[in-house]
């Protein structure tokens, strides 16, 4: 299992991707809208220090009127006074409602942006939850089996988080800050040519530069989120197992295995955020680098040609525009750690994604079942198709509708597996199982396990009220019926209201399980199966709930796995189990007669009655 | 449903129990960052003096333009060499800054790695250790869950909280101070603008970021909802399959989903436009200051600063040129703050229930007597020794009188009239006396909530008795320090705990000194051996996910030879067998009987096939033993163990 599943992990993160794409759907709008609104801010807000520039040069040329003045500035005089003569007081006021206007528009895209942004990754995150559940909510059992529970839970929670973060930093601040950066050097380009150079030499030696941290951290990362998560896992095996731990003081040994492995996380961490932490010297180099060659040559060209080729109003928009660039590396430089872990994120929730579930129901299926009879018919089965051993092989069975079937055997012989075909929660690998004369991968496969109720080993009451417990049995049923379902399954609770906490925790193991026959019973099953239902439940009651099933269910064809001969010894038949096959059948009396592991069992249970008795 | 299921999720978080807010309490900043510095006094003064560099620095390159600006305008008037040595000077004072800063920067980011990675792993192995010290009962009340939400989201709020969201409240801090002087400096009549400004802004990160940081905290608890729906979901997936569960599932998820989806739109989208409105906001003030600025050169007003320098309006435009890119500055470094917000709000309150475990009260004990290996005379006489001698006593020193008596450690336990429960109102235990004595076997029978579980619960002291007195050899347990007491006790829950780990791992868990012989010897006893060799790697076989790939009975199986392997001179088996079939069971039990010949053995079961060749049995009702004698004596006695194993048969 865990093999399969690492394999698949090496699969790429494109296709992941795109997997994970599909599940934008009705958020496209916003997810685009979000970047467009972005870009459109960072233009609008670009231009700022360019109107600035343009301001400042109309204030020299009309109250200095310099020999080269700002070409672009005197046009806008122009046009602003026609030909009569400029007002400096006006001028300001053009200029300042530009500028004004140009920050209100930047806010107001920046602002729509933000929310578009918000709908899209909250969005876009609710889909993915919702993709993945339905979809697990589809899985077979040979699915489930594939995936542990809290992997399924980690994938749905954390990953999810992990992705929606990353994806609401690459729709804006991963649109922004390049877009801020190109923008930013256009504008320099269109103030002043020659001085932009300056950044054009710049913005490279960062860029590889950048690249080079990267390349060298990725691989420490990806390394010590395994680790981490690893560490995880144990705090948590630790904690379920704390009274373990007490009881064979083992409490330092824990402590001391636990320093160990969160130092050696530690140490990774700060190898990695050491490389990481170049990020940032580099990016002020870059622009402190620049801003220097900036003054340098800017002094010079003003200078040298008497603000011909470079004015004093321009270097203050150079200043700006270098911040700027600077901001915009900082937050993409911060947003790919957030992308790098999120990469595994988005690989883990493809798999779920892509996981088909391996048993469906079949075109033109049956939605009847008739009666409760069961055949199989040559059934071998294992668990994986890689397995070289058959969990059972070469079962045949007929069991009349009605009848009870008891099934005992000893540990891992397969007794659970063998029940566990009957309402299709696996498919068999060979030869087939009928209900009511019909192949069970003909049937609607809710129709099937509707008629087939079937308490599990393991199972679970949830959390909410006792009714609505009951319901999942059947979700019209009346209180008088749920009331009747109880009082058979030999539980005398009257409050239908009250609470069960989660997995029925404030219950005990007998009440549990009880419950769980009452919830079977209400789906009114034409097959009852109960899997080693009654352990907890003390033998005076477990044959109350047999009588009850014999008064009020005789049609029911019942089918009870158990480890006590006294639960099923008044079976019509008994299936006696070892090894994935049937090796014997028959009532009580006949296997008591000539079967040895059934009177070995017998004798060993029934001893104390007898030599009393 | 739904309201109550949200009211549930409400109640999850440890610290939301107040209160629908998780607020941080008080003092907690102050907590968080006294256990940072406390350990890293060195590296934390590093680290504040580099970002005061690199802060101050960064803002000192807006005065830079103002210099050379000045030079220039010499260079205009008086051609490039009366400017070049002012020009040269100034680069080099910028070089040295910029260097300066960049280095700092440098040191500051790697030192900063360091301290937050050992804070963090400071504050894990502190919560581990904590953890480990708590008592039984904690973990009974708490959900695993929470206990893991304070290693991972709570931790991972915390490490923004250090690593990120306090160096820049504090770089920022700087900066603004800085450029606040700088501001006064140059201009009164600007820096008045930029106050007005920045009142507007403050004011509206507080609603904006107000309201952001609610609606995370809605957020959170519309997220602890749908997890634990997940959780509960996903765990009992096989039922929803077979119940055909399937629609409804979706649709209760959809709900909580929905809900999600709403709460964290509202909150992105506060955070999402807090920095267009900060930045956006810092751009309306750099206009205004342009126009105001603007304005006052034209009306001819000449600029006065703090320290009572007055400029002519030529040398104005000067100054707010250079202004301009100092309210960038200060506008930007306001933003930034803002930025941090909603993380200090969240660290905040990670860090609250984190300390909220922290400070719970560790497992008490005032134990003194302790367990040591010893050689035993043929006169009797126990002498303490350091090698294994295949006998223990109990080392008591008694502190009237200074002098040490050691006490042969046999297995004899006695319980006179131990009155218990798990909460004061609810008493669960009633009068039980019972006497063990070595080399019996002990067992207790009776329905589920009878009570069977909590004596062995009070033997090992996972909990402490109400009332009555339990002796171990004579000895009060509660004398017993308690890792010398349940060393030795071998115990071996229903709940069977393995660990990540080989098969072989696991086993010597029961002792770490066992060599993998003895293991294996163990794993015999308890009728191991067998699968395990099937294995695919034998005793080498990796165990996951809890022993996911055993059967429950495998599982029991192993822990059975996890306990044998303790060798431990009492042994407690708490349904030990309850999944193991009859058969198998029967020789499992004849393994640990003979490894337990002479020892004293405790048996909890429902089945009677585990404890009839017991010597003494026990019937618990509601917490009072109501029959004991051996199974043929009760059974004579046709009472309630009769009833309780042959009431099947009387049905006939």
């Amino acid at each position: 299992m865990a093999k399969s599943l690492s394999k698949e992990k090496k699969s790429g993160f494109l296709p992941a991707v795109k997997t994970l794409s599909k599940s934008i759907r009705e958020y496209k709008k916003p997810s685009l809208l979000a970047p467009f609104f972005v870009a459109l801010e960072v233009v609008l807000e670009c231009f700022i220090p360019f109107i600035m520039t343009l301001l400042l040069g109309a204030m020299d040329y009309i109250t200095s009127n310099p020999e080269n003045p700002n070409k672009l500035s005197v046009k806008i005089i122009g046009w602003i006074f026609k030909n009569g003569e400029p007002n400096l007081l006006i001028t300001i006021l053009y200029f300042g409602f530009a500028l004004l206007l140009f920050a209100l528009l930047s806010l107001l895209c920046g602002a729509l942006s933000g929310r578009f942004c918000a709908v899209a990754s909250s969005g876009f995150a609710k889909n993915l939850r919702k993709d993945m559940f339905n979809k697990v909510q589809d899985f077979s059992f040979k699915n489930i089996d594939r995936f542990s529970s809290s992997s399924l839970i980690t994938r749905l929670t954390t990953d999810v988080m992990h992705v929606e973060m990353s994806y609401m930093m690459i729709i804006r601040t991963a649109v922004r800050s390049p877009f801020m950066l190109i923008f930013s050097l256009i504008m320099s380009f269109t103030i002043n040519a020659r001085m932009a150079l300056i950044f054009l030499c710049t913005t490279p030696i960062l860029a590889i530069g950048l690249i080079l941290i990267m390349r060298k951290a990725i691989p420490f990362f990806t390394r010590i989120f395994k680790k981490y998560d690893k560490m995880n896992e144990s705090i948590e095996e630790n904690i379920s197992g704390m009274r373990v731990v007490k009881s064979y003081v083992r409490e330092d040994y824990e402590k001391e295995k636990f320093h160990k492995a969160s130092n050696d996380v530690k140490n990774d961490f700060v190898k990695a955020e050491k490389i990481i932490a170049f990020n940032g010297p580099l990016m002020n180099f870059c622009v402190y680098a620049g801003l220097i060659a900036i003054y340098l040559v800017g002094a010079f060209l003003i200078i040298d040609s008497n603000e011909q080729l470079l004015k004093m109003t321009e270097l203050q928009s150079f200043m700006t525009y270098s911040f700027q660039m600077l901001m915009s590396l900082m937050m993409l430089s911060m947003i790919m750690v957030q992308i790098i872990i999120s990469t595994a994120s988005c690989k883990r929730i493809a798999e779920v994604l892509n996981e088909q579930p391996s048993i469906v129901s079949p075109k033109n299926a049956i939605t009847e079942v008739k009666d409760g009879s069961i055949e199989f018919e040559n059934v071998s089965f294992k668990y994986s198709s890689s397995a070289t051993t058959y969990a059972l092989s070469n079962v045949n069975l007929t069991i009349n509708s009605g009848e009870t079937i008891g099934i005992i055997g000893s540990t891992g012989s397969s007794k659970t597996t063998l029940v566990q075909l009957i309402p299709r929660l696996y498919d068999t690998t060979e030869g087939c199982v009928k209900v009511s004369n019909v192949d069970v991968k003909e049937y609607d496969v809710e129709t099937l396990r509707n008629a087939v109720a079937m308490v599990l080993q393991k199972n679970q009451l949830f959390s909410g009220t006792l009714r609505e417990n009951m319901q999942w049995g059947d979700k019209n049923a009346t209180d008088e019926e749920i009331l009747h379902a109880l009082k058979l399954a030999q539980i005398d609770f009257t409050d239908l209201d009250r609470r069960v906490e989660q997995g029925g925790a404030n219950f005990s193991g007998g009440q549990k399980q009880r419950l769980c026959i009452a919830r079977a019973l209400l789906k009114k099953p034409k097959i009852l199966i109960l899997d080693d239902s009654t352990s907890a439940v003390d033998t005076k009651t477990d044959a109350l709930i047999r009588k009850s099933f014999r008064e009020y269910i005789p049609e029911t064809t019942k089918i009870i796995i158990a480890q006590r001969v006294a639960s099923v010894e008044d079976a019509d038949k008994i299936l006696i189990m070892d090894g994935g096959k049937i090796t014997a059948i028959g009532n009580h009396e006949q296997l008591l007669k000539d079967n040895e592991v059934y009177q070995e069992l017998y004798y060993s249970q029934n001893k104390g009655g007898d030599d009393n008795g | 449903m739904a309201r109550q299921m949200s009211m549930r999720g409400g109640m999850k978080g440890g610290a939301m129990k107040g209160g629908p807010r998780p607020k941080a309490k008080k003092g907690t900043l102050k907590r968080v960052l006294s256990m940072l510095f406390s350990n890293n006094k060195r590296l934390m003064f590093i680290v504040f003096i580099c970002i005061t560099i690199s802060a101050i620095t960064g803002v000192a390159s807006s005065l830079f333009l103002k210099q050379l600006l000045v030079h220039i305008k010499t260079g205009l008037a008086d051609g490039w060499d009366a400017a070049l040595k002012g020009i040269i000077s100034l680069i080099v004072v910028m070089v040295t800054v910029y260097g300066t800063s960049i280095i700092c920067n440098l040191i500051q980011t790697r030192t900063m790695a360091k301290v937050t990675q050992g804070f963090l792993h400071q504050i894990r192995t502190n919560l581990f250790n904590k953890m480990q010290s708590l008592p039984i009962r904690y973990f009974d009340s708490h959900l695993t869950g929470d206990i893991m939400s304070s290693y991972t989201n709570d931790t991972d709020a915390i490490r923004q909280l250090v690593s990120q969201s306090i160096p820049s409240m504090y770089s920022a801090l700087i900066s603004v101070t800085t450029l606040l002087v700088i501001m006064l400096t140059s201009s009164l009549w600007l820096s008045l603008v930029m106050f007005l400004g920045v009142f507007l802004m403050i004011l509206i990160t507080k609603k904006v970021g107000g309201n952001s940081a609610k609606y995370f905290i809605k957020q959170q608890h519309s997220l602890a909802d749908e997890e634990g729906y997940i959780q509960e979901m996903i765990q009992g997936q096989k039922v929803v399959k077979v119940f055909c569960h399937e629609q409804e599932s979706k649709q209760n998820f959809d709900v909580k989903n929905d809900q999600l989806c709403k709460d964290a739109t509202s909150a992105h989208t506060f955070a999402n436009i807090l920095m267009p409105i900060m930045g956006n906001l810092g751009n309306i003030l750099y206009v205004l200051l342009a126009f105001i600025g603007g304005l006052l050169v034209a009306l001819n007003v000449n600029n006065v600063t703090i320290i009572g320098k007055v400029e002519d309006s030529a040398l104005f435009i000067i100054t707010i040129i250079a202004f301009l890119p100092i309210s960038k500055q200060f506008t930007g470094n306001i933003a930034q703050a803002s930025q941090q917000i909603n993380s200090i709000v969240m660290g905040l309150a990670g860090a609250s229930r984190l300390f909220e475990l922290l400070d719970q009260d560790p497992e008490e004990d005032h134990g003194y007597v302790t367990l040591v290996r010893c050689r035993i005379d043929k006169d009797g006489t126990i002498t303490e020794c350091e090698e294994r001698t295949g006998h223990w006593a109990w080392k008591h020193p008694h502190k009237a009188d200074g002098t040490i008596t050691y006490t042969e450690l046999k297995g004899d336990i006695q319980m006179f009239d131990v009155d218990f429960g798990y909460n004061p109102e609810k008493i669960v235990l009633h009068n039980v006396s019972l006497y063990a004595n070595p080399g019996q076997k002990i067992a207790f029978v009776g329905a589920t909530g009878a009570g069977k579980t909590t004596i062995t619960n009070l033997i090992n002291r996972f909990y402490d008795i109400a009332d009555g007195k339990i002796r171990y050899d004579g000895i009060n347990i509660n004398k017993i320090k308690k890792a010398d007491l349940r060393r030795s006790l071998g115990i071996v829950l229903q709940d069977t705990n393995l660990f990540t780990g080989t098969v072989m791992e696991n086993i010597r868990y029961g002792r770490l000194s066992a060599t993998d012989e003895d293991c294996i010897e163990a794993a015999k006893l308890a009728y191991a051996h067998d699968f395990i060799t099937r294995l695919p790697d034998g005793y080498n076989t990796m165990l996951t996910a809890d022993g996911g790939n055993l059967s429950q009975g495998q599982r029991q199986l192993l822990s059975i030879a996890r306990a044998a392997v303790k060798d431990a001179p009492v042994m407690i088996l708490d349904e030990a067998t309850s999944s193991i079939d009859t058969r198998t069971e029967a020789l499992v039990q004849k393994g640990t009987d003979r490894l337990m010949q002479g020892r004293t053995v405790f048996v909890i079961a429902h089945r009677l096939s585990t404890v009839r060749n017991s010597d003494v049995i026990m019937v618990l009702d509601q917490g009072h033993i109501i029959e004991r004698g051996s199974h043929e004596e009760l059974i004579a006695k046709k009472g309630k163990y009769y009833q309780l194993y042959t009431g099947a048969f009387e049905l006939e």
